[in-house]
C-alpha cells in the first residue's frame, strides 16, 4: 500500500479516487465492500446489456490510456452474438512518461477495478479477462492476484456470478519493463507470448481481430474503474460532471517544476492550464517563470509560455469565429487541447520554468523513444536513435547550424509512416520543441549549451 | 530493443518441485494457449535462477512446446530480463524527465559511488543493459524508463520496494534496509 495523505483540493471532484485516500482504507474485499462496493456489479446484472452499453454511450465516457477514443462506441464494435469468443484486456502498463494514476488504483483500490471489469464483461459478453500490469509494478500484481482469489471466493467471480449465470475468470499477466507494450496491438502479443511488435491497423483492429484473433476489447485501467460509477451516478449525471463530449472526472497527474506536484481528479475541463498550475499545485518555485508545458504525458506537443493560440468557436448566431487564446487560458480537456493542437493524453502535465534547457528536455525525451522504439519499422528504429543523437550531440557541443531543420526533418518523415503510434508519440516532442524554440535551438546548435540547469 | 550476447554462462540447473508448481500453476492462466505463459515462466525463472542462461531458455521452450529461438527472442526484447547476474540487490533508479529534472543522474551516480561501482561508463543513454554490479556481487544499479512516480520524483525500485522523493543524503540509510 502506498500511502496517501493529502486531503483533496477544493475544485476536485473524488469519484475514482473517492475512497483511496481516506485514512484506514485497504484493499481488501471487506473494506471495499463496507464502502458500498460490488452494488453496481449487482445491480448491471439485472440489465440488459445493450443498456449497460448505451449507458456508457450517453455518458460521454473517453479513454483514458492516451488516445480519447469513446468507450461506449468501442464496445458497440463487439458483436455480442456472433459465436466467437470475446475478451477484455485492461492495460495497467501505464509507462507514458509523466503519467501516474493506474498505479494507485491497482495497488490501493483493486477491488474498483474487478467490479468496473465484471460490468465491462457482462455488457460485451466476456469469459475470460486479463490485467495486463507492468513488471515495475510488482507489489501491484500480488495485490491485483489477492483481490481476484477474493471476489472468487464470494462467488464475484468465476462461474454463475451473483447467480445470473454469467461466468467471468480474471487473470493478471506481468510484462517485462517494454514501453511499447502499453500500445495495444503490441499489448496483445505480449500477452499471446510473443515479441511485441505492434501489429498493423488495418486489419488488426483488436475489436476484430484481438486476442487470439477474436474480438477484443482493450480499455486502460482508470477507464474501466469509470463504468462503475456511469451506473453509479446514471449518464446523464456523470456526463454533466465533464464537458461536452468529455464526460467525467479526469485525473490529471502534475510532475515537473510546481511547489505540489501529484495527481489531481477534476471534472473533466474544470479548470484552465493557469488555474492547474497556480491554483491547484501551488505555483512555481519561488522567483520562476514559467516556460514549457507538456499537457497530456511526454508524446503530447509541448505548448510554450507566451503562446497565443488562434481557435475557432461558435459565435451566438451559430457561426464560426476565429479567438485568440493565450497558452495559459486553454481548458484541460479532450477538446480543447485538441483544437489547440496538442491533446489531453493520458492526462501527465510536465511543468519546465525557465531554469530548463529546452535541448536538454528534449534530448531526455529523445532518449526514452530511442531505447523503446520495438524496432520494427525503419522510419522509428532509425529516426528515433537519429533525433537522439543529434540532441545528445548538440548537448556536448557538438552542434551545426542545420542541426534543427535536420531534427525536425528527420521527425517529419517518421510521423505517419509507421505501424503504430509510436512514430507519432517519439516525432511529436522533437516537431514541437524545435518549432516552438527555435532560438534556443538554433543557439545551442551555433554555441553550444548554455549551463544545463540542476535544481 | 538491447542487444546481448548470444551465447551465456549456462548454470547447472535443477527445477524444483514447487518451482514447477508454480509454473503449472501459471500454465492454467492461459486456457486458450500455453505459449501466453513465456512471459510468466520467464519471471518465475529470473526471480529464481537469477538470469536467463541458454539452459533455462531451452528448459521454458520444452515445457511450452516451443522453440528456443520463441524464448530467446522475448530474453532479447525485454529489458527486464538479463542474460548474466545482477546484485542480489537490483537498484532501479529511474532516467525519464521528471525524474531527472529532480536529479536522478546524480541520484543514480552517488548510489554508484557508495557501491563502489564505477560510474564511468555512466553517459546519460547507457540504460538496460549491461547492468553494472558491486565488487562484492551484492548490489547493481542500472537506469530504467519512468516508473510511474513522477510526481514524487526523483523515484528508484530497489527490489520490490519503490521509494520516492529521494535525496542523496538519504542513500545510507536506503542501503542499510539491504544489508547482505
Ligand atoms: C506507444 C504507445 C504507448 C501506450 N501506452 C499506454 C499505456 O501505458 N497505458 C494505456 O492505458 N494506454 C496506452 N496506450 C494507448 C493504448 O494503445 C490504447 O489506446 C488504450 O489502452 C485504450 O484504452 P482506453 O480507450 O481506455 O484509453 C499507448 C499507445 C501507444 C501508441
Ligand atoms: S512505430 Fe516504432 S514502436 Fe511502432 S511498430 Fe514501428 S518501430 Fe515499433
Ligand atoms: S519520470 Fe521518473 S517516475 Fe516518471
Amino acid at each position: 500500500m502506498i500511502s496517501l495523505t493529502r486531503p483533496p483540493h477544493p475544485k476536485e471532484r473524488r469519484v475514482i479516487f473517492e475512497n483511496i485516500f481516506k485514512p484506514g482504507y485497504a484493499p481488501d474485499i471487506d473494506t471495499y465492500i463496507s464502502h458500498g462496493g460490488y452494488e453496481q456489479a449487482r445491480k448491471a446484472f439485472t440489465m440488459t446489456p445493450e443498456e449497460i452499453i448505451n449507458i456508457v454511450k450517453a455518458s460521454n465516457l473517453r479513454g483514458r490510456g492516451g488516445a480519447a477514443f469513446p468507450t461506449g462506441v468501442k464496445w458497440s464494435f463487439i458483436k455480442r452474438e456472433d459465436g466467437k469468443p470475446h475478451y477484455i484486456v485492461v492495460n495497467g502498463d501505464e509507462s507514458e512518461p509523466g503519467t501516474f494514476k493506474d498505479r494507485y488504483i491497482l495497488h490501493n483500490d483493486p477491488h474498483q477495478l474487478i467490479e468496473g471489469l465484471i460490468i465491462s464483461a457482462f455488457a460485451v459478453n466476456v469469459q475470460l479477462a486479463y490485467i495486463y500490469i507492468r513488471c515495475e509494478f510488482p507489489k501491484a500484481a500480488k495485490i491485483m492476484t489477492q483481490a481476484i482469489k477474493e471476489a472468487k471466493e464470494r462467488g464475484f467471480l468465476g462461474k454463475n456470478i451473483f447467480g445470473s449465470g454469467f461466468d467471468l475468470d480474471i487473470y493478471v499477466h506481468q510484462g517485462a519493463g517494454a514501453y511499447i507494450c502499453g500500445e495495444e496491438t503490441s499489448l496483445l502479443e505480449s500477452l499471446e507470448g510473443k515479441r511485441p511488435y505492434p501489429r498493423i491497423k488495418p486489419p488488426y483492429f483488436p475489436a476484430v481481430l484481438g486476442l487470439y484473433m477474436s474480438p477484443t476489447v482493450v480499455n486502460n485501467v482508470e477507464t474501466i474503474c469509470h463504468v462503475k460509477h456511469i451506473l453509479r451516478l446514471g449518464a446523464e449525471e456523470y456526463a454533466k460532471m465533464g464537458s461536452p463530449g468529455d464526460g467525467g472526472t479526469r485525473t490529471l497527474c502534475v510532475s515537473g517544476d510546481v511547489m505540489n506536484p501529484g495527481f489531481y481528479e477534476l471534472p473533466a475541463g474544470a479548470v484552465t492550464l493557469k488555474e492547474l498550475i497556480y491554483d491547484i499545485c501551488g505555483g512555481l518555485k519561488p522567483g520562476r517563470k514559467l516556460k514549457a508545458v507538456i499537457p497530456g504525458g511526454s508524446s503530447a506537443k509541448v505548448m510554450r509560455a507566451e503562446e497565443v493560440y488562434k481557435v475557432k468557436t461558435k459565435a451566438e448566431d451559430g457561426t464560426m469565429v476565429e479567438k485568440e487564446l493565450a497558452m495559459l487560458d486553454v481548458v484541460m480537456d479532450a477538446n480543447s487541447l485538441a483544437a489547440v493542437g496538442t491533446m489531453i493524453g493520458s492526462g501527465g502535465v510536465i511543468v519546465m520554468d525557465d531554469t530548463r534547457s529546452m535541448v536538454w528536455t528534449l534530448n531526455n525525451l529523445n532518449l526514452f523513444y530511442a531505447h523503446e522504439s520495438c524496432g520494427q519499422c525503419t522510419p522509428c528504429r532509425e529516426g528515433s536513435l537519429w533525433m537522439a543523437k543529434m540532441t545528445t550531440r548538440m548537448l556536448h557541443g557538438g552542434g551545426v547550424a542545420t542541426d534543427p531543420d535536420t531534427l525536425k526533418n528527420v521527425a517529419d518523415n517518421i510521423a505517419g509512416r509507421t505501424v503504430c503510434a509510436f512514430g507519432e508519440a517519439c516525432a511529436w516532442p522533437t516537431q514541437s520543441f524545435v518549432i516552438k524554440f527555435r532560438d534556443e535551438f538554433a543557439q545551442t546548435a551555433q554555441n553550444g549549451p548554455s549551463a544545463p540547469a540542476k535544481v | 530493443m538491447q542487444s546481448q550476447a548470444t551465447t551465456t554462462n549456462r548454470q547447472a540447473v535443477t527445477v524444483p518441485a514447487d518451482l514447477e508448481a508454480e509454473m503449472d500453476e501459471m500454465i492454467s492462466h492461459y486456457p486458450v494457449s500455453k505459449r501466453s505463459a513465456s512471459l510468466p515462466l520467464l519471471h518465475l525463472w529470473q526471480n529464481h535462477f537469477g538470469y536467463i542462461d541458454d539452459g533455462g531458455v531451452e528448459w521454458i521452450a520444452r515445457k511450452l512446446e516451443l522453440q528456443p529461438i520463441n524464448i530467446l527472442e522475448l530474453v532479447t526484447f525485454y529489458p527486464w530480463f538479463r542474460q548474466q547476474a545482477a546484485g542480489k540487490t537490483v537498484i532501479r533508479v529511474c532516467r525519464t524527465l521528471s525524474c531527472a529534472m529532480a536529479g536522478s543522474e546524480d541520484l543514480k551516480n552517488s548510489f554508484c559511488k557508495a557501491l563502489k561501482i564505477p560510474t564511468d561508463h555512466a553517459g546519460n543513454g547507457d540504460h538496460g543493459a549491461p547492468e553494472e554490479v558491486s565488487p562484492d556481487g551484492e548490489y547493481s544499479v542500472e537506469f530504467v524508463e519512468c516508473l510511474a512516480s513522477c510526481g514524487s520524483a526523483p523515484v528508484c525500485l530497489i527490489n520490490d520496494d519503490l521509494h520516492e522523493n529521494v535525496s542523496e543524503t538519504a542513500i545510507p540509510e536506503i542501503l542499510s534496509q539491504y544489508k547482505k
